[in-house]
């Protein structure tokens, strides 16, 4: 009999093509996604070494970190940003990857893309030159960032050289009440075991809490494991997985289909498997949570209060607190409930799919955006954006007083020419509120699009359970 | 890649921990397309001031630590974004070798593909090292790959642990894509069996 083994070492052990004693794994990887910010030198070092693009039906390439969102022309883009994406453009024809390129009416980021068209599948190897490859290890994949080199090694190869990660595995018990979702789980975790809690481990989120969400909110949450530090986060996949997955382009189909169900079917950990470390959190008194700081780990929730520097035991986290509170502008021991907000940015690969859209609008409807602030949501992709056309999202936040975009990356990252100006504070439903993430010191508070969209109606950081009523 | 055995230079003090990979090189220093031009931006939100001058107070612009080539910092240095640039950003800067307890994993294997060397020392080391580049600013320091050591003039020596595969490679300045590509056959053989 097989020792019980976790999700994680039954994909590991499927993909080692080789291991030398002490040498780190040979791992096959099974998708590979690309975009243009991490993908060019990559390419160039193919050419230099006469090498090609070993599998490109295993290779797919978007456009979503430096697109404009105001138009898909490229003229649109500043002439750096336009040169980036004729190179990944021409780097597609010449090596035969396919591309979702500006204009076509699938392109999106590279996280909402792969599980929308079906590409992202349970058992999966996945890599792509960005940390937030994580996101697809909400289907029971294995999906982790790499480097350009990397992507390089893996557009010759295929494979990838890669020691075994550790295990934790996230147990969240208890149900969410109205109001607080996948988002504000994360934003507890991170706050809880802080932003190097995760490394060198592969997550897996378990618990009744992660069996009751939906694929968007299993995203959401396996999108920021790398915020704890981890190399990844994973779900068992299950028949929630398997519904969304049905009839996708690139879902296998027929016969195909029930042969990967049963597969998909063995993969969850096995009672009695052993993790390296456990952590559990009942998320049954959980609220809506806020981030005051610099780092995702300074979350508290919403109704609660800016930690204050002095308290703080360690040194080292003294001064990170103290100079993040002083690049935010904010005061210790004050209520977050009311602070200004002057942005409020819906999108991302965290919270920029369909239901997150949802989400917005739902406290939105009927209700203005105050007048002194600015809100932009911009889809994940563009078939998200048909799709919220189609249930007349668009208009609600138009309505409303926000903007529409098209879909990218656009404010999670600032570097297609939206950006929040300097001493501002957005809500934002992405990932990061690193100083000068969304502009040279621009003030981010990490969010739900709920808490978002609330916060922009108040023209303050605001409570979405009143708004739910 | 240029070998490492040993480099001796002064150390650039960086006393700050979870340095993210977007204060390394902020994203808008990302659009090029190769990888020259990016220590410009290195650094670049504490580098230089809202006017664009040199902030004269941020360590890299310190003139006693000129040539250093060796930077020491805080915990989890490297965090956030998979970014490469940020490792390119320091090696063309010139820095060989980052002395810090902990590195973000992303960013620890770019470094290694690059030939920059991430040291990881104990804490109190580090704590140590702090205090000694205060006392002794400019002062030239070993990084020791071969002994897997940082040697101080005045004597005292802290080890550092690097994995041992990632050290053969920074030795030799290989590179893992000649490693994968003399396994390709394995790579075939692995993808008749499972049908890939
Ligand atoms: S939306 Fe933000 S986090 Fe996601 S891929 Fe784009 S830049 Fe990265």
């Amino acid at each position: 009999m097989t020792p019980p083994r976790t999700l994680f070492d039954k994909v590991w052990g499927a993909h080692v093509v080789y291991q030398a004693p002490h040498a780190p794994a040979i791992l096959y990887i099974d998708l590979h996604l690309v975009h243009e910010v991490t993908s060019p030198q990559a390419f160039a070092m193919l050419r230099a070494r006469g090498l090609t693009v070993r599998r490109p039906d295993r290779t797919v390439a978007t456009m979503d970190h430096s697109t404009p969102t105001t138009s898909l022309d490229l003229q649109a883009a500043d002439p750096q940003a336009r040169m980036q994406l004729q190179t990944l453009a021409h780097n597609a024809r010449h090596f035969g990857v396919r591309l979702y390129g500006l204009g076509h009416p699938q392109r999106g980021i590279v996280h909402v893309l792969g599980p929308e068209l079906g590409l992202t599948q349970p058992g999966m190897t996945i890599v792509c030159g960005d940390s937030h490859t994580s996101t697809h290890g909400a289907f029971g994949a294995l999906a982790f960032g790499i480097g350009t080199t990397q992507v390089g090694h893996v557009l010759a190869t295929q494979t990838l050289l890669m020691r075994k990660p550790k295990t934790m595995r996230v147990t969240f018990s208890g149900r969410l009440r109205p109001g607080v979702t996948a988002k504000d789980m994360i934003l507890a975790l991170i706050a809880r075991i802080g932003t190097h809690g995760g490394r060198g481990h592969v997550l897996e989120y378990a618990g009744e809490a992660v069996r009751s969400l939906d694929m968007a909110g299993r995203m959401t949450l396996a999108n920021m494991s790398i915020e704890a530090g981890a190399r990844a986060g994973m779900i068992a996949p299950d028949d929630t997985t398997f519904q969304y997955l049905a009839g996708r382009e690139f879902a296998p189909q027929g016969p195909a289909w029930e042969q990967a169900l049963a597969r998909w079917r063995a993969l969850p950990t096995d009672p009695g498997a052993v993790f390296d470390r456990e952590v559990h959190l009942d998320v049954g008194d959980l609220e809506p949570m806020i981030t005051y700081g610099t780092t995702p780990g300074m979350a508290v929730p919403i109704t609660g209060r800016v930690p204050d520097p002095d308290r703080v035991p360690e040194p080292a986290q003294r001064r990170l607190l103290h100079k993040a509170l002083r690049y935010m502008g904010l005061r210790p021991g004050q209520a977050l409930l009311g602070q200004r907000v002057d942005w409020v940015f819906v999108g991302s690969c965290t919270n920029g799919r369909l239901e997150d859209l949802r989400q917005a609008a739902r406290v939105l409807r009927g209700r203005k955006v105050a007048p002194h602030v600015r809100m932009v949501v911009v889809p994940g992709s563009e078939t998200v954006r048909r799709q919220a056309e189609a249930e007349g999202l668009d208009r609600v936040f138009r309505r409303a007083g926000a903007e529409w975009r098209y879909a990218g990356c656009s404010l999670c990252i600032a570097m297609n020419g939206d950006r929040v100006p300097a001493g501002h504070y957005a809500v934002s439903t992405s990932n990061r509120n690193f100083e000068g993430r969304q502009g040279p010191g621009a003030r981010t508070f990490l969010a739900s699009p709920l808490t978002a969209a609330a916060s922009a109606v108040e023209g303050r950081l605001a409570d979405p359970r009143r708004f739910l009523a | 890649m240029q070998p490492f055995t040993r480099v001796t230079t002064p150390i650039v003090p960086l006393p700050r921990e979870d340095v993210n990979t977007d204060d390394i090189i902020p994203a808008r220093y990302l659009k090029g397309t190769d990888k020259r031009g990016l220590a410009q931006g290195l650094f670049a939100r504490w580098r230089y001031r809202d006017d664009g001058t040199p902030d004269p107070t941020f360590p890299l612009n310190d003139p006693r630590y000129a040539g250093a080539r060796i930077l020491l910092t805080g915990a989890n240095f490297g965090s956030g974004s998979s970014r490469e640039h940020a490792v390119w950003a320091l090696t063309e800067w010139g820095f060989r070798a980052v002395l810090a307890p902990s590195f973000a994993d992303i960013f620890y294997n770019n470094a290694v593909q690059n030939g920059l060397l991430p040291a990881r020392l104990a804490p109190d080391a580090v704590a140590a090292l702090f205090a000694w580049v205060e006392a002794h600013p400019g002062a030239a320091v070993t990084v020791d790959l071969v002994d897997r050591q940082v040697r101080l003039p005045t004597g005292e020596v802290y080890a550092f642990d690097l994995d041992p595969f990632a050290r053969e490679r920074l030795l030799e300045g290989a590179d893992d894509l000649d490693y994968l590509l003399r396994h390709l056959p394995q790579v075939e053989a692995y993808e008749r069996r499972w049908g890939k």
